[in-house]
């Protein structure tokens, strides 16, 4: 119902020419929209687990500098130690304070997933968005390639892509992940979008005169802001999960410190075998914790826009 | 028969479809991919005769052909299952390789899925007819955080506490190393002790989509009239549950199931290479490791073009079980 009050009127197609689409003249409209969105959210339990989750990881990346005991990087220490007083989760083969590069990995994890869940959700809003509003040839053709993106096997398709591309950067796997999942995001919207085609707002705001673009991203879009943030949570923990996945097979950036480099490392010497456990556990649960944030999330998210999936408190 | 002949024309476009991007893919890469592989096959020991430099180009791409005669070519290599040679295995074919590693990957990875789905599937029914109690909440939080995982992390945990530290299972591998693969008893049995590991990773961390799929379609199945005028005949819950509720909310998760093979074939990438599982993925994962772009280039075929089939068959098994695609 928040969805529904923040679309503009169209009965004044007269006033609403002159504003520039997307820009400043609506700034108190999203805001009040983002306030009640979140508060929809926090009413909803498992969301509120996942918004603090979530906002805690914010808090340990911005921080790191200030929370870290050592340099992520420095190879100041013994190479190879356990867990102790100094080094709370032992050392690297290099000497490295493993406790320090968690901190720091945080930025990398969260920079993955939320730039890669912009950009495969970009894409699946314009691709879907397009397809749903063009039905006939553009549509087919559109609809194709989604679908055709949707059975090849997106994990594969990802290491291959990423065993190719020479340059091992963080923008790569940013790169690969959204290039690999913006399909199912793209026909939900789809699907969205050509039920909201033969409404009658649209219509009307068709008959005044919009054009295409307008009658687009400010007709229809708006209706959909649950599913597009639902694909971009979606997107998020696809890609968290597909960096660690990427860097833990050695197709990161290997001078990163991220969590995904620090499950590389200890897999490459052995880590569980020496009883340097707490390098591949502590990692491995920080990915865990981000992807189950997002996942959390998503399901107030859901709930935003099913009212059968909400819950009575 | 419309729908059959819908979905037959729509899974050859699709198959014609993955095979050209994986033709095009290396040749629209940044450097030379087929320059790359050469010099490794040479320094593997590999001699490069005519006919293996010939092979590679045909899959990766050659300068002196045109891109129309290169693709006549690759779609001829694929008929013959010429794949070329691969710097990883010297030794054998491309095609022999992989041949030996589709039965592991295929046994696994299938077996895996469909215990997968029932558990998950009852898990989402029994969610869903809770929904809002107690047991909806332990089930889906619980599902939640077991998808959170990272195969390849939950593999390792497994094997470090219950192959490493306990001893329970077997470290890595298919079968006892000293035995050739064969169809005798007590060798299908060590086969299935070395799976149960890969097995049960793939398995928690494929669970939550049938568990949540399930429960979603439910929930609205359960708002439906037909449930409401169950109940007020006074139908036992449990057969408003099972056999009112439950079988309709079933056919999008059976939809489903080809799709969510591609998830748990590229899980089992990194879950076979923890664990060494002598399939398709720990074959990928090799390949992929090693830069062996003629090996990666015939694996990401063959797993496309298996995904592709389990999906057409999936679709002509779901005209047995919802008659509204059989009139349409």
């Amino acid at each position: 119902m928040s969805i529904v009050t923040s679309v503009p009127p169209p009965t004044v197609p007269g006033a609403a020419v002159q504003i520039p689409p997307g820009r400043a003249s609506s700034v108190p409209g999203p805001f009040r929209f983002i306030g009640r969105s979140l508060r929809t959210l926090w009413a909803n339990g498992k969301a509120r687990i996942g918004l603090v989750i979530l906002g805690l990881d914010i808090l340990v990346a911005l921080l790191a500098p200030l929370i870290a005991p050592h340099s992520p990087t420095a190879t100041t220490f013994p190479p190879y130690l356990g867990p102790n007083a100094t080094n709370w989760f032992g050392t690297t083969g290099n000497g490295q304070d493993v406790f320090s590069q968690m901190i720091y990995g945080a930025r990398i994890s969260l920079l993955v997933g939320i730039i890669a869940g912009a950009v495969a959700t970009f894409v699946a809003v314009t691709i879907g968005l397009i397809a749903g509003y063009r039905p006939g040839v553009v549509d087919e053709v559109l609809s194709f390639v989604t679908n055709l993106a949707l059975v090849i096997p997106g994990l594969p398709l990802m290491f291959i892509l990423a065993a190719y591309l020479k340059s091992r950067s963080v923008w790569t796997i940013v790169l690969v992940v959204a290039f690999t999942s913006w399909a199912t995001g793209a026909r939900v919207i789809r699907s969205q979008a050509s039920t909201l085609r033969t409404r009658e707002f649209v219509t009307s705001a068709q008959f005044s005169g919009e054009r295409l673009f307008r009658v687009v991203f400010r007709e229809i879009l708006p209706n959909m802001t649950s599913l597009v943030a639902g694909s971009f949570f979606a997107a998020a923990t696809a890609a968290v999960m597909a960096e660690a996945s990427l860097e833990f097979l050695g197709l990161g950036d290997p001078n990163t410190v991220s969590w995904g480099t620090i499950l590389y490392y200890a897999q490459q010497q052995n880590a569980l075998l020496t009883g340097q456990w707490v390098m591949i556990f502590a990692p491995g649960l920080a990915i865990a914790l981000l992807a189950l944030s997002f996942t959390l999330v998503n399901f107030g998210v859901d709930a935003l826009s099913n009212p059968r999936l909400r819950e009575k408190s | 028969m419309r729908y059959v002949a819908r979905k037959g024309a729509l899974f050859l476009i699709t198959l014609w479809g993955a095979i050209t991007l994986n033709f095009l893919l290396p040749r629209l890469m940044p450097g030379s991919p087929v320059d790359a592989a050469l010099a490794r096959l040479a320094s593997s020991g590999v001699p490069i005769t005519n006919a293996e430099r010939q092979a590679v180009e045909i899959q990766l791409g050659s300068p002196h052909a045109s891109l129309l005669s290169q693709y006549g070519d690759y779609l001829s290599g694929i008929v013959h299952l010429n794949f070329g040679s691969s710097y990883s295995f010297p030794t054998e074919t491309v095609a022999q390789t992989i041949g030996k590693a589709a039965p592991w990957t295929l046994g696994l990875v299938g077996v895996t899925t469909i215990v997968a789905f029932i558990i998950g599937t009852l898990l989402g029914v029994y969610a869903g007819w809770r929904r809002g109690k107690p047991a909806d909440t332990t089930v889906t939080l619980g599902a939640t955080f077991l998808a959170a995982f990272p195969p390849f992390w939950l593999g390792l945990l497994l094997l470090y506490v219950l192959a490493f530290k306990l001893s329970l299972f077997p470290i890595k591998g298919g079968y006892n190393p000293g035995e050739t693969p064969n169809l005798s008893p007590s060798f299908l049995a060590d086969a299935v002790y070395h799976s149960i590991l890969p097995a049960v990773t793939l398995a928690i961390t494929t669970l939550s989509g049938w568990v949540f799929g399930m429960r979603n379609n439910m929930i609205n199945t359960l708002g439906e009239d037909y449930v409401t005028f169950a109940e007020a005949n006074g139908l036992r819950t449990r057969t408003i549950a099972l056999l009112y509720a439950a079988r309709n909310a079933i056919l999008p998760n059976v939809t489903a199931f080809g799709l969510s093979l591609g998830a748990v074939v590229g899980g089992s990438v990194l879950v076979e290479g923890v664990f060494s599982y002598p399939g398709l993925g720990n074959l990928l994962y090799i390949a992929v490791s090693n830069h062996d772009f003629p090996l990666m280039q015939a694996l990401f075929l063959v797993i496309t073009v298996t995904m592709l089939v389990a999906i057409f068959v999936v679709d002509l098994l779901y005209v047995r079980l919802d008659p509204r695609v059989r009139q349409a």
